[in-house]
């Protein structure tokens, strides 16, 4: 790591030699590994160090930035005296600048991201965890007949940040991931699901033949699914679905969506905009949490954020942009996207756990949908406006009865959460974004 | 094309020699095929937002991708930069996939070939132009976006432009490089009247130069579309729920054939019959209305291309003839596995991804309907002429796509505006449901982005006025 850093220090002086008057920059290695088999064969198998560097400056009030992925110190100085040329073109921005000096910090905790183990893993043994899983389910239900494969993906990933206030940072980690998606057959047609694990560590993981069996299981009950009338009825989202209600939340609390008036949750500080069982935070502190990291890609510390405290909406996320321009704090959730620009992320941001079983939550049921999965876009974060595609399981009288698919859910966010009836207390992390089983009181399903 | 070699051997100082050597080491394990993909890409984006310009952007792609096949197993790996080492490195690691016999001997490669037809043949490329033309750009559509109507209240408006050099290389004697273009402007509104808040957009471009941006691409005219749609939805009702006739307006709507049938028939999904229309060739899927065609030889298209990412010709491959399926989208590995040949469907997102059988500019051809009788035929039903995205279940057949300007249609005249919903159908039976197609195609204005295992790559859509006789409207109002 300290050879990115060493360059990272370089950029800085260039930049500071060049004219600029702030800037930053991130430097990302990412090694990584991924493998696929499919029906007991491996199928693909990519290997691979790739690099990008994303570089900001800010000439006054001015900014503009630049990335490549080709760190040859010619191309790289090239890019920096070309970015300051750009940053002149653009706007003056009250609100430009690096994040204030005070909210720099030094020593890191220690968030356990990295698990040196997995390199003890040899490729015929990482390769062979995606044949187990894929085994697994193929041995699970005769139904499973075919699959689009069992994939286990491995990533080694080093950053390096520095900016002309004299911050300096850099931080290893390692995530790694295990999915299987197998492929159901009866006279009706086909069906597929999936299943997987994620996580930094490897005794995070569930065993490849739990992911096999499950994915199997998930896959064939979807057999026979049809469409059922349209109506009104209780929808509950399994976790796996539930994640993107999550997400639909997430940017709708953006800074960015809130100073460009594109959010349903604009004005509503202090509201109650969800059921009062509803507390959502966003936690970059989690210890080996897959969105976890000591500082932003901004070099703000990690923090933990409260979102919504028992349905009251207590902050939004700011970067160091829209903290200054709606009068927040950078909230440590500064992240950059491919092209170098800064934009809001997520770090671990999920909805906390409540007391049902998802087992309770089907039996309170008496009619009612159990989404299990969800397709398309029909989300508008600026009214809250929903309408995706669903599959599921139709509940009756408390029991999952038979498949459905090929209808629509539809409602408005802000009704949903505040219609919040049950919340789960299976909570999965599969990424940065988390949430447990929910049970909404009514949404209209439109099929048949 | 304003090179007389590619800008790996020009700018790079890669020589056919070092091809040959790449090769070699990638098949220094036994294995099929191998091939390289060189790629330098420079992109420049520019946001406008409260009327001032927030940031301009630029980012440099330099790599080479190494794919080895052997029999259905592909290795890959690949180097962010030409240093000579690294390469091979990456050949050796993309070999490791094989592990037969090599055939030994020294892999040849012919001197690298130009197109023979240019497809975007431009003056000069958007890159090269002056950042001031681009922020102008920007600046107009701002101004007519807030003079289209005082309760539009935002306006952030975006110019993109992409420059992509790709030299391809192949162990079967093909080597030939290319130069494409793309640009992009989008334009995002929002407008608001007594706390109701709504948003509108349009986009447009193609590979162009930025003369594109004039008739209904003038950053004006995608402007005041993207303020009317946001105006628009200021009186929207609730939309209905439940299964109804639909007519869709001509263009971007064409997102309907992109998710029921398109994925559906990309190569790979058929060969592990994984796909819902695997076994299906030759069956009739559609009402005899339907032809339906995929063509990446359109010119100046945002899906088109002089050749697919794995060298071979861009094709017009016809999907469906009169409601008769013909045919896949194929890829070198599919084409090659099926017995087939390859439709010049082979694409990636970037050196750093493995390609794989995808869609160009894929629309369906004119019928003989006035679209104005099309409407007048409809008793009671929806109207959607605007879409946001789209994705299918290609195992199951469901598809969806969410309507973003849909109106109701009663006793055949367009009324009510309907807020945005979702559609969703069965892939290999919803064509069969086409009672009229209009004489009207129209290819969408060049915004289409299509997603598959994590790569995004751009494409078009195109669709003459339709008529489906039923399918499922995800609304509130039952």
């Amino acid at each position: 790591m300290s050879d990115l850093l060493a360059t990272t220090q370089q950029v800085i002086d260039r930049a500071k030699l060049r004219g600029s008057s702030a800037a930053d920059v991130l430097i990302r290695e990412d090694n990584s590994f991924s493998v696929t088999v499919r029906m007991g064969q491996v199928e693909t198998l990519k290997e691979a160090i790739s690099r990008s560097l994303m570089l900001r400056i800010f000439v006054g009030k001015r900014t503009a930035t630049s990335h490549t992925s080709d760190l040859t110190p010619a191309v790289v100085e090239r890019l920096v005296d070309e970015t300051i040329e750009m940053a002149r073109l653009t706007s003056e921005d009250e609100s430009g600048g690096l994040p204030d000096v005070a909210v720099h910090r030094n020593n890191f905790p220690d968030l356990r991201l990295l698990d040196p183990s997995w390199e003890d893993l040899t490729p015929a043994e990482r390769i062979d965890l995606a044949t187990r899983a894929e085994r697994s389910a193929l041995a699970t239900d005769k139904a499973i007949a075919n699959s689009e494969g069992a994939s286990f993906e491995y990533t080694r990933s080093q950053v390096a940040l520095a900016n002309t206030l004299g911050f300096n940072g850099a931080y290893e980690g390692t995530g790694a991931a295990l999915y299987c998606i197998p492929i159901a057959q009866s006279k009706e047609g086909m069906q597929r699901d999936h299943w997987m694990s994620a996580a930094r560590h490897r005794n995070q993981m569930e065993s490849p033949e739990d992911i096999g069996r499950i994915a199997a299981e998930r896959t064939a009950r979807r057999l026979g699914a049809r469409k059922i009338p349209t109506g009104e009825v209780p929808v509950i989202f399994d976790a796996l679905s539930a994640r993107s209600l999550v997400g639909h939340l997430f940017e709708a609390v953006a800074g960015s969506a809130i100073y460009r008036r594109s959010s349903f949750l604009l004005d509503q500080i202090g509201k109650s905009i969800a059921a009062d069982e509803i507390t959502i935070v966003d936690d970059a502190l989690m210890p080996a949490g897959l969105g976890s990291s000591p500082f932003d890609d901004e070099g703000v510390p990690a923090a933990l954020t409260p979102i919504v405290e028992n349905g009251i909406l207590k902050n939004y996320l700011h970067t160091a942009y829209t903290a200054r321009k709606l009068g927040g704090r950078p909230t440590g959730n500064g992240s950059r996207a491919a092209s170098g620009v800064v934009t809001i992320g997520p770090t671990n941001f999920y909805l906390k756990a409540g007391k049902y079983s998802p087992e309770e939550i089907i039996r309170s049921t008496k009619r009612g949908l159990y989404v299990v999965e969800l397709i398309g876009f029909g989300v508008n974060t600026v009214t809250g406006d929903y309408s995706r595609g669903a599959v599921g399981i139709w509940i009756e009288d408390g029991r999952l009865t038979h498949p459905v698919q090929e209808v629509t859910i539809a409602g408005n966010l802000r009704e949903m959460l505040k219609n919040i009836e049950m919340v789960g207390n299976d909570v999965m992390f599969l990424g940065s974004i988390a949430a447990p089983t929910l049970k909404i009181k009514r949404m209209v399903v439109s099929g048949a | 094309m304003g090179l007389n070699k590619s800008i790996f051997f020009e700018k790079y100082n890669v020589t056919v020699s070092d091809l040959e050597t790449y090769l070699s080491e990638a098949l220094s394990r036994g294995g099929d095929y191998a091939d390289l993909f060189f790629e330098y890409r420079i992109n420049h984006s520019i946001v406008l937002e409260e009327q001032i310009i927030k940031s301009a952007t630029k980012g440099v792609n330099l790599g080479v991708g190494v794919r080895v096949i052997s029999g259905e197993k592909t290795g890959y790996a690949y180097s962010d930069d030409l240093n000579r080492d690294n390469v091979i490195k990456a050949a050796r690691t993309a070999a490791f996939i094989a592990n037969t016999a090599p055939q030994g001997g020294k892999v040849s490669v012919p001197s690298p070939l130009d197109q023979a037809r240019n497809l975007y043949p431009i003056p000069v490329f958007p890159a090269d132009l002056d950042i001031a033309r681009k922020i102008a750009l920007l600046e107009e559509a701002d101004r007519a976006a807030r003079a289209y109507d005082s309760r539009i209240k935002q306006v952030q408006a975006s110019y993109l432009d992409e420059t992509k050099h790709v030299l391809i290389v192949t162990s079967d004697g093909c080597a030939a490089w290319d130069l494409q273009p793309l640009v992009r402007m989008n334009v995002m509104c929002i407008a608001e009247e007594a706390g109701n808040r709504q948003s509108g957009y349009q986009g447009g471009g193609g590979r162009r130069a930025l003369d594109i941006f004039t008739g209904d691409l003038d950053p004006g005219a995608i402007a005041r579309e993207s303020a009317r749609q946001a105006v628009l939805q200021l009186g929207a009702v609730d939309a209905p729920a439940g299964p109804m006739e639909v007519v869709l307006g001509p263009g971007w709507p064409g997102i309907l054939l992109h998710e029921a049938i398109g994925h559906g028939l990309e190569a790979d999904f058929n060969r592990k019959k994984t796909s819902a229309f695997a076994g299906l060739i030759g069956q009739k899927v559609a009402s005899e209305l339907c032809t339906v065609v995929d063509d990446g030889t359109m010119p100046f298209r945002r899906g088109t291309l002089n050749m697919d990412d794995e060298g071979n010709p861009t094709h017009q491959t016809v999907l469906i003839e009169k409601g008769v399926l013909q045919g896949y989208l194929q890829d070198r590995l599919s084409a090659k596995l099926m017995q087939s040949s390859t439709t010049g469907n082979g694409r990636r997102q970037s050196y750093d991804h493995i390609p794989m059988p995808r869609m160009t500019n894929t629309f369906m051809m004119s019928g003989e309907s006035d679209p104005q009788d099309i409407i007048k035929s409809v008793k009671k039903g929806l109207y959607a002429v605007q879409f946001g995205g789209g994705q299918v279940d290609i195992t199951s057949g469901k598809f969806v796509f969410s309507a973003s300007e849909a109106y109701m249609i009663e006793d055949g005249h367009v009324t009510a505006p309907v807020k945005g919903a979702t559609l969703i159908g069965d892939g290999p039976t919803v064509l069969r449901q086409v009672t009229a197609v209009g004489n009207d195609l129209k290819l969408d204005q060049g915004i289409g982005i299509c997603g598959k295992d994590g790569q995004t790559i751009p494409v078009c859509v195109g669709l003459p006025t339709t008529k489906i006789q039923e399918i499922t409207v995800g609304g509130t109002e039952k």
